[in-house]
């Protein structure tokens, strides 16, 4: 047998003294100071505001019940400035939940809309050349609709509002209030403090949102999602894991007539590495196409770096000949929840609270989709919530939200994930290996591999180095760009003077901080002076911030910042 | 053709350069061309060189707009001026616009050239932060012009000027505000956002303490000091000099950035600046792309000798 | 007292701003937001209000999109918003733009009409002086402090050479300058309370407007071509051998910079 090597510096090792608890509290403000709702839903992306939608339309359907739930029945708040601006997706959307959600009131071709995906091919790449291959039966994408998320969710909030939710936008859901066991609404982050934390003259504090019941629907890395789970036990299986995605918009001279995926370069393939990924390129219309690559945050490279990967992908002669003459006009990078069944939470449910959509889990890797899953969900959570509205039913009845997770189970989101549930574990395993597993999970609809596989946190993966770095291409703000002019492009003007909201140990060991401004798309981390003591200082700029929660899969914590802050994407 | 106008704004009894600059560009153009002098004794307009219209009414003895609308309504009204023109200040610009409003004339403004084409009056402004340059034109006359600061350089040597009296009424909404009370405040020196000259300094400086070569070459040109925001991040300098996109935008005439690496974040604040100087060790750094001077160097030699240099000189 | 306040609904800062390539217009269609200064003109009506009760009304002219910018100022805690929009105001000019302003503000009748100075999208920077003589009005601009005394308003304005204190009895015309104030942040019972806020939405005809008074038709001036900047000429770059403090000198001497 071989002899192992000395294991590198694991980043979970080094996770900064912040618990998930520390996001619970009883309410504070005075009973008169609060602000009542009757549902009270966070994060407007597609799965909160399909809650949304559902509900006003049942409210609207039976008035004495809107009437009981008082002046505001329904209310969403976002963090981004108005919904879709921190929403970042492919995206290939699965028409099918958005017909359930709107029925005979909208077809599809009226929602923002790139067309139906007109064809579709997928690459094995090598750094000179790509071999395409069969189609995987997951990535069928026929009768799928190209779209932009951020369009999308700009498009949900206005049908929310019209069937009466109260759109609370550039607010920041900082703490879930829980008194006697039971979730009653949340309280928002403050606005207005500067660099120390101190109240600046414009100073606004956060209130207190209750409400009879609490929707997180917080997407990727959901701050209060994950105190939720931590606070009333809902762990799932496996931990949860995620990749980061970055994508680029660009303007091109030719229209891209097919839907093309590629795995292989610039990934590597041996299991050492931990390097599970691929890119996506879509058509958006005649003149755009949106450009992203994906990895895995179980590698273990310390200067991998999605960014560049992507960066490095486009000099793909293959990616070169669709950029031609074009500009780039976009850019943003978000994480992607990929645990898949096995890391999803044992319930969705806790008293007055649901979980929907990505925040809870549900994505679907190997189909690359979970925007369907989350409408799905949202509406499930919707008719459950109304149920409890009932003549005979109430709220705060233990259990109320039981038939929440009962429909989900029952629907065909709950199918789907079954039967890809070790997709993405076996992965794990190298990416030939874990080729031939997955294809035998597809043809048996999930029976086999016969064993769950487990999986680690991203963050226990231990670092080694390679030299990575030295295969990115340089900037040359034409082509590839550097991460500072991708931040400006994403939209993101945060005011530079607002308290730090990402939580990492600022004296770790060089490879971890080196780790850090790698992983980082949007270069907040810088490596600050050697200690002298084996550790080198940390330095944050967290204006640069994209939110995308990379750090929060790596040994940091991404804790919301003032509402508002962060990018405006429009069209990613 | 009729004249062309050019308003000569005035403080201390001295004419303003920018107004003498677009005066000059308005006798380059040909044709009848006059400037205007409201409200200061003879004596400033008889150097100018030029035809001047004045008028010396009371109600112009401080500078508020309003009552210089009327004046100019009437001059307009008596001279059949098809085109008036302003170099921007505080004053011109509400001048200017109080002027388009009460003749239903077309103001374009933030011009920084004036060409004639087929005899018709061009004017040239750039957008979106100087990424664009825009042709206007005006439909009809008179035409209103304003002029971006500095855009053109006033004739070398004025001569005895023709100066026409005139006399004007005032409407009574004219002369409701009061000025109270004028105060020169006597700073340091310009305010970033006036300042003709920045020099501003970024993490290339070293640290903290070289904020100092910074500050001594701009007092040398009677500029401001700026910087990036990575130096006010790190609390090298305060955010009231910061430029870039949160924080100041400025377009001096002159821009001297030192150990500035150029990212866009502070490109967008500085970028239409009338000439940018770069010193940065870094030869990649992007600064160089859009400097129009570019030195690699060390900040720390090249900018106390540039200040010795200039101090010499002076 | 009743304040007017005139905002202007922009292009988002951070989008890329084009100008449409066959009207020369700026491509309105992205994402706007309410200019940033206008904010400062809200807040000081708002405590102006605070101080000496009454209303403040925000106006604007311009797409149906700036429903979004009016609601931002109704959640800050303006009272009631008033968005001219018509299909025949697009490609206003100053001109145009000052009609319909004043047109409303003739209706309003505020004893106190206020602009934000400056607008982030180059356009229209100095409006309030064309509405104050449309509305026959005593005009105070670059103000950076304000004080409302017995029927008087008092600022003091901004110059290049120092500041000037001008008192103008109301009702008057102020354009502020950012440096007056620090805009307040909606609250959220304000966000909340801001969509059940009066917000009357008016056309041409409705303020008695022919279609000869605005837009391209209203406007005297006109965009004749749009192109890229030329390219910088004699972009110089040098390598420090010891003399580029000399070479500095020089260049700033020959283009008459020192």
């Amino acid at each position: 047998m071989r002899k192992r090597k000395v294991a590198g510096v694991r980043p979970a090792d080094f996770v900064p003294p912040y618990g998930a608890t520390d996001a619970i509290s009883a309410p504070t403000d005075a009973r008169a100071e609060r602000i009542e709702v009757g549902v009270l839903i966070v994060g407007g992306g597609p799965g909160g505001l399909a809650c949304a939608i559902r509900l006003g339309q049942l409210l609207e359907e039976h008035p004495e019940i809107a009437e009981r739930l008082g002046d505001v029945p329904v209310a969403v708040v976002e963090k981004g400035k108005q919904p879709g601006s921190h929403l970042l997706s492919g995206a290939v959307v699965n028409p099918r939940s958005l017909r359930r959600l709107f029925g005979d009131r909208l077809r599809i071709e009226d929602i923002p809309n790139y067309g139906k995906v007109p064809g579709e091919s997928v690459y094995m790449l090598t750094r000179g050349s790509a071999f395409r291959i069969p189609l995987p039966p997951t990535m069928r994408n026929h009768g799928n609709w190209l779209m932009s998320l951020s369009q999308l969710g700009r498009f949900l909030g206005e049908q929310a509002e019209g069937v009466g939710a109260a759109i609370l936008p550039e607010t920041s859901a900082e703490k879930l209030l829980v008194e006697h066991g039971r979730v009653v609404g949340i309280r928002t982050g403050d606005k207005g403090r500067g660099r120390d934390g101190q109240p600046l003259a414009n100073f606004e504090a956060g209130s207190d949102i209750v409400a009879k019941t609490t929707v997180l629907a917080e997407g990727t890395q959901g701050h209060l999602t994950a105190a939720a789970i931590d606070h009333f036990g809902l762990h799932g299986q496996n931990p949860q894991v995620w990749a980061l995605g970055v994508k680029e918009i660009w303007k091109v001279p030719r229209p891209l007539r097919r839907v093309v995926h590629t795995m292989g370069w610039p990934l590597r393939k041996s299991a050492k590495f931990g390097e599970f990924g691929g890119s996506f390129i879509y058509p958006m219309g005649d003149d755009h196409v949106s450009i992203g690559f994906v990895v895995g945050l179980e590698y273990r490279d310390v200067e991998l770096s999605a960014h560049d990967l992507l960066q490095e992908f486009k000099t793909h002669p293959k990616i070169q000949r669709i950029l031609t003459d074009s500009e780039r006009v976009g850019w943003g990078a978000k994480t992607i929840t990929e645990g898949g069944f096995l890391s999803l939470p044992s319930r969705f449910n806790a008293p007055g609270l649901a979980l929907v959509g990505e925040g809870a889990g549900l994505v679907n890797v190997p189909r690359l989709k979970g925007i369907h899953y989350a409408i799905e969900s949202g509406i499930l959570a919707a008719e459950a919530i109304f149920r409890t509205f009932q003549p005979g039913e109430a709220p705060t009845r233990v259990g109320a939200l039981d038939s929440y997770d009962a429909s989900l189970r029952e629907s065909y989101v709950w199918k789907e994930l079954r039967e890809v549930r070790n997709m993405r574990q076996v992965f794990d395993k190298g990416f030939f290996a874990g080729s031939a597993l997955a294809s035998a999970m597809i043809v048996s609809k999930g029976h086999l591999p016969p064993k769950d596989f487990a999986t680690e946190s991203n963050a226990a993966a231990p670092l080694l180095r390679t030299g990575r770095a030295a295969q990115y291409p340089p900037a040359d703000g034409k082509f590839t760009f550097d991460k500072l002019s991708s931040v400006f492009a994403s939209g993101n003007r945060t005011r530079d003077d607002q308290p730090n909201h990402l939580r990492v140990r600022t004296s770790v060991p060089r490879d971890v901080a080196e780790m850090w401004t790698w992983l980082c798309p949007a270069q907040v981390y810088e490596v600050g002076e050697d200690n002298g003591d084996g550790t080198v200082s940390v330095k944050v700029t967290p204006s640069n911030c994209v939110q995308c929660g990379a750090i929060s899969a790596k040994g940091g914590r991404l804790t919301p910042p003032e509402g508002g802050s962060g990018p405006e994407y429009t069209l990613t | 053709m009729a004249p062309t106008l050019v308003f000569l704004e005035h403080h201390d009894g001295v004419l303003q350069q920018g107004a003498l600059g677009v005066l000059a560009k308005a006798l380059s153009l040909g044709g009848d061309v006059a400037g205007v002098v409201l409200g200061a004794g003879q004596a400033v307009a008889a150097t100018c060189g030029a035809t001047v219209y004045v008028c010396d009414d009371p109600a112009l003895a401080v500078p508020l707009p309003q009552p210089r609308v009327d004046a100019l309504e009437a001059l307009v009204a008596q001279t059949g001026a098809e085109t008036v023109l302003f170099a921007a200040s505080v004053l011109a610009a509400d001048v200017a616009a109080g002027l388009a409003a009460r003749l239903g004339a077309g103001l374009n403004w933030d011009l920084t050239d004036l060409r004639l084409e087929d005899g018709d009056l061009i004017g040239t402004r750039t957008a979106f932060g100087d990424t664009v340059v825009v042709d206007v034109a005006w439909k009809g006359t008179p035409r209103i012009g304003l002029v971006r600061a500095g855009a053109f350089e006033p004739a070398e040597a004025a001569g005895v000027a023709n100066m026409i009296p005139f006399d004007a009424t005032f409407q009574g909404f004219s002369s409701l505000a009061k000025l109270v009370e004028r105060t020169h405040e006597e700073s340091s020196g310009p305010s970033i956002e006036d300042a003709d000259v920045i020099v501003a300094g970024g993490r290339g400086l070293g640290r903290a303490e070289n904020f100092s070569l910074c500050e001594a070459l701009a007092k040398e040109l009677g500029g401001a000091v700026g910087a990036t925001r990575a130096v006010v991040d790190a609390g090298w300098y305060p955010y009231s000099a910061q430029v870039g996109q949160t924080g100041k935008s400025v377009s001096p005439r002159l821009y001297i950035a030192c150990g500035i690496s150029g990212a866009i974040q502070h490109k967008v604040g500085m970028q239409s600046s009338g000439t940018i100087v770069a010193i940065n060790k870094d030869q990649n750094a992007p600064i160089f792309d859009f400097a129009d001077l570019g030195v690699v160097g060390d900040v720390e030699q090249v900018v106390p000798k540039l200040t010795a240099l200039l101090r010499a000189r002076a | 007292m009743k304040i007017a306040v005139c905002v202007k609904h922009v292009p988002d800062a951070t989008a890329q701003k084009r100008l449409d390539a066959s009207t020369f217009r700026l491509d309105r269609t992205g994402e706007g937001a309410l200019n940033p200064t206008d904010l400062n003109a809200i807040e000081e009506a708002l405590r102006i209000q605070a101080a000496h009760g009454g209303e403040v009304v925000v106006v604007t002219l311009g797409p149906a999109k700036a429903t979004d910018s009016l609601r931002k100022a109704l959640a800050m805690g303006v009272d009631r918003s008033i968005l001219v929009t018509d299909d025949a105001a697009a490609g206003s000019d100053l001109l145009a733009t000052s009609a319909a302003l004043a047109a409303v503000l003739a209706n309003e009748a505020p004893d106190l009409t206020l602009f934000g100075q400056a607008s982030s999208d180059g356009d229209g920077a100095v409006l309030w002086a064309a509405v104050a003589d449309r509305l026959r009005r005593p005009l105070i601009s670059q103000v950076a402090t304000l004080t409302i005394e017995a029927g008087t308003v008092t600022g003091k304005r901004q110059t290049e050479f120092g500041y000037d204190r001008i008192t103008a009895p109301l009702p008057a015309v102020v354009a502020v300058s950012d440096a007056i104030n620090e805009p307040r942040y909606p609250s959220l019972k304000g966000i909340m309370g801001a969509k059940a806020k009066p917000q009357a939405v008016l056309s041409l005809a409705d303020l008695g407007l022919g279609a000869d008074a605005s837009g391209e038709a209203g406007s005297r001036t006109r965009v004749v071509a749009v192109a890229p900047p030329a390219p910088k000429a004699g972009r110089v770059r040098i390598d420090d051998d010891g003399t580029a403090a000399e070479k500095i000198v020089a260049y700033l001497i020959e283009r008459k910079l020192a």
